[in-house]
């Protein structure tokens, strides 16, 4: 059901959601971008409308609530362990159209390929999704090439009106507080990107024979393999085991699991020094070939959705979109050595 | 809540010493008949402050499990300096592990390069106890030094058991009389009799895979009939943690034991 409602009356609604649920935004931290005297936005915690971001892209994603960065999954003494405790309230995320594809992505990872994970589910089982819809498109976004830019499972979806806000609200449990104040109802579809500047297109001939062309060259001077680009990315899921003691000579510690990225050294290596992949170029290959090739031979659907953040967080300016362009010259060069 | 991470506890029943680096942990087990092991199988394996990391199973029976563990990370660093009437935590287990059926009738090639030679220990152990089952079962086995050389009471056994067993050493001090020279050279003299019948499992370091089946392929083998444990790094075992994909596959949830076929145009 929709409605149209003032901002007020939002804040109402927002502050009737926030009894039960945390609430996830994109959110302005002044002062602690990347350079000096610069913002950055990315995601926080919010008690109040007025907080949320509705101008810009969230340089990093919604990805950290269901995989933050460090997650304690075990509690230790010599002898035994002990299972973390899971979230006590629920979590409302809003989210944009690129994002909420991302969510099916990390979905089929950690619920689908192998085992259940424990850990995500208990998380995810918790959360709703709030649609932000996108009248417009930013810097390098390609969702339309990459079959994102609408969504239609959401709980909540939100348009930015002068004056308001429109709402489509799928949830009954959060169209409650609606009914509650009488909100007039309105027909409301998500605003939507339908075209971006930007086009991206994966080659139909695409196969993992492309690994062996020269495309890749060029990345072993250029990047720094710093792994930025996956710690912005909303399908990167990579993590290592790590487990810490609480004192020096202490016989209780916790088992973790952090982000781990596979531009960065020490992601193959195995005990006993064997790396698998050394060269930047390598690393671009495998990480360029997940999103566009090997992720979707595997779940029957594409990893990347689009949204651009890891052209615009690289710091040598390397381009996974340009990369993606080169893929189709990448082909014609191995065909031609068969 | 169903968690996989959640380890059990393991008590250590003996330890075999092999060589300096080497030992075999024999760990009790009590999970078989809810959870079998097969060989070619692993677990994480972990000490509480020092992590975990995925060790193959190299003997299987009722009520223990082996593990062939080799000096080489800061976890087995410390499993080798406290092991001492003590315990392990382990999950598992993980992969696929080597199916002892597709070796029946058949002329069996297995070739391992150092501690290689783990996984496909508990299909040596079957097929030892019935050496009827197979046409015939050859082994080249490859350790860095003599004093590398694992499992020794078990070759004494497996030679005496009418196998054909040739272990060899990359580089020997003067005066050693065994085989010398890599695992490689010795492939042609396999005495196989018809390849359409045979099968062959290479186990070993990336390098050594990659020649071993070079030369099989040289002497006839047919690569339909070749297959190959993976080792790569593994923080899961579950599908999740990234660390050992190649391609669209999981080495911990596809592997560790692939065909040939479906894996050499894999590139990591």
């Amino acid at each position: 059901m929709g409605y149209a409602v003032s901002l007020e009356k939002f804040q109402t609604v927002f502050d009737s959601w926030r009894k039960k649920y945390d609430v996830y935004a994109p959110k302005v931290f002044e002062g602690t971008g990347r350079f000096s005297e610069t913002d950055v936005v990315r995601y926080g915690k919010v008690t109040d409308l007025a907080d949320i971001d509705w101008n810009d892209r969230s340089e990093y994603s919604f990805k950290d609530i269901l995989l933050p960065l460090s997650q304690t999954l075990l509690y230790f003494t010599e002898h035994g362990m002990t299972e973390s405790e899971g979230p006590t309230r629920g979590t409302i995320v809003f989210l944009r159209s690129c994002d909420l594809h991302a969510v099916k992505r990390l979905d089929y990872m950690f619920l689908e390929n192998g085992p259940e994970d424990s850990y995500y589910k208990r998380v995810r089982d918790g959360l709703k999704f709030v649609l932000m819809g996108c009248d417009h498109d930013f810097d390098g976004c390609f969702c339309v090439s990459m079959g994102t830019n609408v969504s239609t499972d959401y709980d909540a979806a939100v348009n930015v009106r002068s004056g308001g806000f429109e709402i489509d609200c799928k949830d009954p449990e959060l169209a409650q507080a609606f009914l509650d104040m009488g909100a007039a109802e309105a027909d409301v579809t998500p605003d939507a990107v339908m075209e971006n500047s930007l086009t991206v297109k994966v080659p139909e001939n695409l196969t993992s024979a492309v690994a062996k062309s020269s495309i890749w060259d060029e990345y072993d001077k250029r990047c720094i393999k710093c792994g930025r680009c996956t710690v912005a990315c909303p399908t990167c899921t990579c993590w290592s085991m790590q487990d810490l003691f609480y004192t020096e000579n202490g016989q209780a510690g916790e088992r973790r699991r952090v982000q781990a990225s596979c531009m960065i050294d020490g992601y193959t290596e195995v005990a006993g020094g064997l790396c698998f992949r050394k060269k930047a170029g390598e690393r671009m290959r495998f990480k360029v070939l997940h999103k566009v090739l090997d992720f979707k031979k595997r779940s029957g659907f594409q990893m990347c959705v689009g949204c651009g953040r890891c052209d615009a967080i690289c710091p040598e300016y390397i381009s996974f979109t340009h990369c993606v362009e080169k893929l189709e010259a990448g082909m014609k060069e191995v065909s031609g050595h068969e | 809540m169903n968690n996989s991470y959640m380890p059990f506890r393991s008590e250590i029943l003996e330890v075999i010493k092999h060589a300096d680096v080497e030992y075999t942990f024999r760990m009790s087990y009590d999970r078989g008949d809810t959870h079998p092991v097969k060989p070619g199988q692993f677990f994480e394996i972990s000490i509480p402050k020092y992590g975990e990391a995925p060790i193959s199973v190299s003997g299987i029976t009722d009520h223990s499990l082996d593990f062939t563990i080799r000096r080489v990370g800061s976890l087995t660093e410390e499993i080798f300096e406290n092991y001492v009437g003590g315990h392990f935590f382990m999950r598992g287990p993980y992969g696929n592990g080597f199916d002892v059926n597709i070796f029946k009738g058949k002329e069996i090639v297995l070739i391992t390069g150092g501690s290689g030679l783990s996984p496909v220990h508990g299909v040596i152990d079957y097929f030892a106890d019935h050496m009827d089952e197979c046409k015939s079962l050859n082994i080249i086995s490859g350790f860095k030094s003599p004093d590398d050389i694992l499992f020794r009471d078990d070759l004494k056994r497996w030679i005496a058991d009418g196998m054909n067993f040739i272990y060899t050493v990359d580089a020997a001090p003067e005066g050693y009389e065994g085989n010398v020279g890599l695992v490689t050279q010795y492939i042609p003299q396999l005495p196989l009799k018809d390849f359409d019948n045979a099968i062959a499992v290479v186990v070993g370091p990336p390098m050594m895979i990659k020649f071993s089946i070079q030369e099989l392929l040289k002497i006839g083998f047919d690569e339909e009939k070749i297959w190959l444990s993976e080792s790569r790094k593994m923080c899961c075992g579950l599908g999740k943690c990234g660390h050992c994909r190649i391609g669209e596959l999981y080495v911990c949830q596809d592997g560790p034991v692939f065909k040939y076929t479906t894996v050499r145009s894999f590139i990591d």
